[in-house]
């Protein structure tokens, strides 16, 4: 059956092959891919998954997910967009006009997507900014206006809290107050804009040379964090607890959910960007090889990631758990009056345990915290939380502190940029594949207007409620969407195209049919695990009240955050964000079986000249 | 004469020992971190170093109140421990009192520098409890550092922009002129090679020809259908 292979070579977009911007090589269409799927959420959401939910036992979930979802899936993504050199869009409206509402939508959420993920990256921006000076400003608090004392707000709770919230986000304390725009932050958010416009500024020939730095960096910078992370005091005692298999945790559906959804999100899956990626390839490329070999490339640095993270988390607790029995000691020296020093910290638990047994009302008196590593040890954190407090605090600690700033926000950096760029380029490919602009406006005008547009829209991140602003935008805007778009990505390569057609696609690019394995997960299995995951999602949003922590000085509990409900014009706009990427797929669809409906109406009657009514 | 000095030498210490005790007005409290602060350099902690810090503290309420006759016997230390820690207060020579606590906090206070100096202390390591530290202003300069360094990067970045911009527009004029250039060449090309049956083809500029009239007459003679 050759029709397959035939109807290949006269699908559109070939003739304007000349035309179409390509990568330099191979390597650099690796490295991009690779770049997009290393993102963040390597260093920041996997080694806190793996900690919360029984360390080396949630590897076992992670690798079920990863080779029936995450591989199959990236594998038709990079398939599609090979085979039919076409943005998202492009890519959707070739296999069904009735699906051009997927692509459309992939469009949109990368738009939404990019605007939060360059916030992060000016955050980053700023506490880069800030590293080259020592002391660094977040290890001291600032006197107050009298100069009687230090800051309130900064001795309740610590110096990386307050030079988070206050001195960078001046975090108002409600998300209805929402302030005016931080002067700093906006600088730091044009500069974000314009790096990233001089990267994407000619598309794929400026990321090109870009990605080898921004691609490559990281894993220099990781590789330095590990070993001297490894050096460190307590390093092994992070590196156990990250590691120590809990099996029961197996039991719990929550890991398996969290695993897939990992997986997902950190594959960057149903952005448009891989699909634009491979859209610049040459047709005969072994997209099986490529998908294998980045997925792979994406969890083994996940794995490297918390090696590293966990030395420095295990130094980190290490440090509290001496600095509280410090603290301990003092207190006791100074009741009784021992001389300075005379109690070692291996003595402390000996010392302590012998004077609560002789003068325990005194001991009493002194209230003193039971000081364990394994609490410490506990104290995990995620996200921007990692980042920004726990790892800045660590790098107080550690000699040399600025350096390790500056290599540290700059690998922060360097790893949110490659995931822009595949960001802008699910953005910019449909809008340059679709052509609504006339050729001889320039592509770096383009991309100026787009990244113009996205600079205005993220100024609402700046102002002062702008992090609860993100929170929402984090889980809302893009988690449900995209589920939906892969779900609708596989059904659509599996049915509406037809699995033979594209396995005969894809063995004419590859030179080899897709086996078994292939065939099986994208036409049964994934579609399964999808839905599955999409339905406990749902579930899981709905169960969950739809509240956030604020920070407030004047809260009773302060520094702990004060959980408060969204008001109803938030929650109203959160629901506008979950829908308004999805609701193209029924809209276009119905907009194409009105507009087809209409043709055949208009040619049911014979034309007045006696010829054959034509076909649309 | 010496039976007589013996009793007024124990009242004076009798009286001076109830001026200095733990908790008695007018007293303070001190607290000294030698092994934290010096490690191995640590000095001992006798007798000449509590000369030492009286005769600071007699120096600074002499400066602070302009009190000349302030001396070093009346400044009283107690309760000595091994931590080391000791109570201290400060008679005032012409009564028998101790010194009001808010002038002797004053003194302190405004010269914890030199004390802590002579002893290579700091305010964390020898305590004056009760005595609130004054904090220095923070050390900040004129620009902060970090918006010197976004003035680098983000000049940086511009003229990079600048320059692929203007590369851009370099390669497309280039492209444009390329084109026109190899149209002209062409049309020359052409120029050259016209001439067929020796009937130079630029002659027939229009392209339907010539009309042949010895044909035309033949149409007429056939019937219309």
């Amino acid at each position: 059956m050759t029709s397959g292979v035939l109807a290949a070579d006269t699908l559109p977009g070939d003739s304007k092959d000349d035309e179409r911007p390509k990568w330099d090589n191979k390597f650099q269409y690796i490295l991009s891919c690779i770049g997009f799927a290393v993102g963040l959420g390597n260093i920041w959401r996997f080694p806190y998954l793996c900690q919360t939910y029984g360390g080396g036992a949630f590897l076992v979930p992670y690798f079920v997910a990863l080779i029936f979802e995450g591989i199959p899936l990236f594998h038709i993504e990079l398939a599609i967009g090979q085979r039919l050199r076409k943005g998202s869009i492009g890519v959707w409206s070739t296999i069904s006009p009735y699906l051009k509402g997927v692509g459309i939508g992939c469009f949109f959420v990368s738009f939404l997507v990019s605007l939060y993920y360059n916030t992060i990256l000016m955050w980053v921006l700023w506490y880069f900014l800030n590293s080259f000076q020592s002391p660094l400003p977040w290890s001291f608090c600032p006197p107050n206006e009298n100069k009687t004392g230090l800051v309130e707000e900064c001795q309740l709770s610590n110096t990386v809290n307050y030079f988070w919230y206050r001195q960078t986000l001046n975090i108002a304390a409600d998300i209805n107050e929402s302030g005016t725009p931080q002067w700093w932050l906006v600088m730091c958010l044009v500069a974000c804009w314009t790096i990233v416009y001089i990267c994407v500024i000619r598309g794929i020939e400026s990321t090109g040379k870009a990605i080898y730095f921004t691609a490559l960096f990281p894993y220099l910078v990781l590789t330095i964090f590990l070993i001297r992370g490894l050096t460190l005091p307590g390093a092994t005692e992070g590196l156990i607890y990250l590691f120590t298999p809990n099996v029961s945790m197996l039991q719990n559906p929550r890991v398996w959910l969290d695993a897939a959804t990992q997986i997902f999100f950190s594959l960057s899956l149903a952005f448009g960007g891989h699909i634009a990626y491979s859209s610049y390839n040459p047709p005969k490329n072994d997209c099986e090889k490529d998908a294998v070999t980045i997925a792979l490339v994406n969890s083994m640095t996940s794995l490297y990631a918390s090696i590293a993270v966990f030395s420095v988390l295990g130094f980190k607790a290490t440090n509290d758990y001496w600095a509280c029995m410090d603290r301990n000691i003092i207190s006791i020296i100074n009741e009784f009056d021992f001389p300075d020093q005379s109690i070692q910290r291996e003595d402390y638990l000996a010392c302590f345990t012998h004077l609560n047994s002789t003068q325990s009302d005194r001991m009493a008196q002194l209230q003193l915290k039971s000081c364990h590593l394994q609490d410490f040890l506990d104290k995990s954190a995620s996200g921007t939380g990692l980042a920004f407090i726990v790892f800045t605090e660590v790098m107080v600690h550690m000699p040399g502190s600025p350096g390790w700033a500056v290599l540290f926000f700059g690998m922060l950096f360097s790893l949110g940029l490659t995931s822009m760029f595949g960001n802008m380029e699910g953005v910019l490919t449909p809008i340059l594949d679709m052509q609504i602009l006339p050729k001889s406006v320039p592509k770096e005008l383009i991309t100026a207007v787009t990244c113009l547009i996205s600079c205005l829209f993220a100024l609402c991140f700046t102002l002062q409620s702008g992090n609860y602003w993100l929170e929402i935008f984090d889980n809302y805007a893009a988690s449900l969407n995209l589920l939906i778009f892969a779900f609708f990505e596989v059904i659509g390569v599996s049915y509406v195209y037809g699995l033979k057609r594209f396995c005969d696609d894809v063995e004419w690019m590859t030179g080899r049919r897709p086996n078994i394995y292939w065939q099986v997960t994208w036409k049964i299995i994934s579609p399964l695990l999808l839905l599955t995951i999409f339905v406990s999602y749902i579930i899981l949003l709905i169960l969950k009240q739809p509240m956030y922590g604020s920070w407030n000085p004047q809260y009773d509990d302060f520094p702990i955050k004060q959980e408060k409900f969204y008001p109803g014009w938030v929650q109203v706009i959160t629901v506008m964000l979950s829908l308004l990427p999805c609701i193209w797929i029924p809209g276009i669809a119905i907009f194409q079986l009105i507009t087809r409906k209409k043709g055949k109406g208009k040619n049911s009657w014979p034309a007045p000249d006696g010829k054959n009514p034509v076909n649309l | 004469m010496l039976v007589a000095l013996f009793p007024t030498l124990s009242l004076v210490t009798v009286i001076h020992a109830q001026l200095c005790q733990p908790d008695a007005e007018n007293a303070f409290k001190v607290r000294l971190s030698l092994k934290t602060a010096l490690g191995d350099k640590a000095y001992a902690w006798n007798r000449n170093e509590e000369y030492l810090f009286k005769a600071m503290v007699a120096f600074s309420l002499r400066t602070f109140s302009n009190k000349e006759t302030i001396e070093i016997s009346n400044v009283l230390l107690c309760n000595i421990t091994k931590r080391v820690s000791f109570w201290f207060v400060v008679t005032d020579p012409s009564k028998n009192q101790t010194l009001p606590a808010s002038e002797v906090q004053e003194a302190i206070r405004m010269n914890r520098n030199r004390i802590n100096n002579a002893f290579f202390l700091n305010d964390q390591t020898l305590e004056f409890l009760e005595i609130p530290t004054t904090l220095g202003p923070p050390t900040e300069p004129s620009t902060p550092i970090w918006i010197i360094i976004f003035g680098v990067v983000f000049s940086l970045v511009v003229v990079g922009i600048v320059l692929l911009i203007m590369s851009g527009i370099h390669k497309q004029r280039r492209k444009s002129k390329a084109l026109t250039e190899t149209g002209d060449v062409e049309d020359k090309y052409e120029t050259v090679v016209t001439i067929e049956n020796g009937i130079p083809c630029d002659t027939l500029d229009s392209k339907e020809g010539r009309i042949n009239r010895a044909f035309a007459a033949d149409g007429e003679k056939l019937t219309s259908l």
